[in-house]
């Protein structure tokens, strides 16, 4: 996710921009201290000591007064949930959710539980900040390995991302190509495809054999498919 | 001819229902949380049926261009069982989310004093959240549990007008309309209401408020009965336009009291190519 709080705070109007220097501010005050993580404190979120005013009422998101909140639930966590209501398009809203995961970097539990309880559009958002997560590889690929298992094309898209390019294992990322092909999510979504399906025999041979079955089918072969088996193909006799 | 379907569940029915909905008109849906014959034994049963109306149930009604919104709640009925009970503390998550437009379906099953204090709980939540409230009104002793639904709504912090009474029928319109509450009648093949009664309910009691629903669900039900109920307004000489509030504006005002209503069906492609996905070749 390369839009950073600037662009977004652009994109967005007065109103919802308030809305999110306030959210980011919640997720701040929750995040973990930094200490054994690779990744430094994110830039874009470095500067939040003053927060932002509370939006005004009436747009159905309840006031959030403190970073414990209410009911338990924290208010970064109700800022997350609430944020395609007060950011004009899905496109804005997922990119301030990935802002408030990235500024608030939740563990695993967390992580865990606004995936399983969360809404289409959330779980994408926990899907694409993956990489900007204190999570153990096992704890993040879980997650990937679910959504791939989806029939939502939205979720599949969002996990083929750097995460399983970078920690997918070699099974799973193959099918994961091949869910794509299957359920019509261009192979564009798919981070590293040329690197990873460089010398790899097996992808080569699964691909081959679903164009065959959807031949002997008469029904079309994806043109995706043409090119992910050049990729594999060329780099096998490389 | 354009028609929002306020109460209707999804879950049990086939993509087959969604195509013929579509080419009836309808454009908006909203799912309120429910009993599914089969009763429930954990909460966590009804976490996982709340993400599937937050998740895959939108995902699924946008394939055929449906706007999808639902309603969250424990229901009457397993209101009455303790080992469901745990789940009003799992409401407050969830009733946050966005695609979620009301508190509901709450209200009456048998009239026990465990409903009534779900019930309550419930109002309280709907306030708490500047959600309104989907009461359905009991299948059995309906009028007694309409005077009961309209205590229980006085004594909370919900206003009348933020609280849609459903499964109206003749000897309980009345009532229900002098409440303040707006008027949900659910039209079924054999029981509930039918289109012609709902019509006759439209001449005496006018428009205002009124919304009509096909509650289509895993029983005897037809989700194109909203169509039919246009239809049959139309052959009774209303306008296009008093079709238009009934099955589009007034569902539209209710629900948009949450702030949330998106009426627009969610983009199903994963990316922005112009494709068209559907299942593939799954």
């Amino acid at each position: 996710m390369s839009v950073i709080r600037e662009e977004l705070s652009t994109r967005l109007g007065s109103e919802a921009a308030a809305w999110l220097g306030a959210a980011l501010a919640d997720a701040h005050a929750a995040a973990p201290p930094y200490q054994d993580l690779a990744e430094p404190p994110a830039r874009d979120t470095a500067s939040l000591d003053v927060p932002a005013p509370e939006p005004a009422a009436g747009n159905g998101v309840p006031p959030a007064r403190d970073a414990t909140s209410r009911r338990g639930v924290p208010a970064w966590e109700l800022r997350f949930a609430a944020a395609g209501r007060v950011c004009s398009g899905p496109e804005a809203a997922e990119a301030a959710r990935v802002l408030l995961l990235r500024t608030a970097r939740p563990g695993a539990a967390a992580v865990a539980r606004l995936y399983d309880h969360g809404s289409g559009a959330e779980r994408r958002a926990v899907l694409l900040a993956l990489p900007h997560l204190p999570l153990t590889p096992g704890q993040g690929v879980a997650l990937v390995e679910d959504a791939l298992r989806a029939n939502d094309t939205r979720l599949v898209a969002a996990a083929v991302g750097p995460y399983a390019a970078a920690h997918l294992p070699a099974h799973a990322w193959r099918h994961a190509v091949l869910k794509c092909l299957f359920t019509q999510v261009p192979l564009a979504a798919v981070a590293g495809l040329a690197d990873r399906a460089r010398g790899d025999g097996e992808l080569a041979r699964m691909l081959a054999d679903f164009a065959a079955e959807r031949t002997a089918a008469a029904r079309p072969v994806p043109d995706d498919l043409h090119h992910a088996l050049s990729l594999a193909l060329a780099a096998k006799e490389a | 001819m354009r028609i929002f379907d306020p109460h209707i569940h999804m879950t049990s029915r086939t993509t087959d229902d969604y195509r013929a909905m579509h080419d009836a008109g309808v454009r908006a849906v909203v799912e309120p949380s429910f009993w599914l014959g089969q009763p429930r034994t954990s909460p966590e049963s009804f976490l996982d049926y709340f993400d599937s109306l937050l998740g895959f149930e939108p995902f699924r009604a946008a394939q055929y261009g449906i706007a999808h919104h639902c309603t969250i709640a424990l229901n009457p009925k397993e209101a009455n069982d303790p080992r469901c009970l745990p789940v009003l503390e799992e409401l407050p998550r969830y009733l946050v989310k966005d695609g979620v437009v009301a508190v509901g379906e709450i209200g009456y099953d048998s009239m026990t004093a465990a409903e009534d204090t779900a019930l309550a709980a419930q109002l309280e939540l709907a306030a708490e959240h500047g959600l309104p409230a989907l009461v359905h009104t009991p299948h059995r002793d309906k009028l007694a549990g309409l005077r009961r639904t309209l205590d229980a709504v006085a004594e909370s912090r919900l206003p009348a007008e933020h609280v849609l009474l459903d499964h109206l029928n003749e000897t309980t319109v009345k009532e229900a309309k002098d409440s303040g509450a707006w008027l949900g009648f659910s039209v079924y093949p054999d029981t509930k209401m039918d289109e012609h009664r709902m019509v006759a309910v439209l001449d005496e009691y006018g428009l205002d408020r009124v919304l009509v629903n096909s509650a289509a669900d895993w029983g005897n039900s037809d989700p194109l009965k909203t169509r039919m109920v246009a239809d049959a307004m139309l052959a009774a000489g209303f306008g296009e336009d008093d079709v238009d509030q009934v099955l589009w504006r007034n569902p539209v005002a209710f629900y948009g009291i949450s702030g949330r209503l998106v009426l627009e069906p969610a983009e199903t492609a994963a990316l922005h190519e112009g494709n068209s996905l559907l299942r593939g070749g799954e």
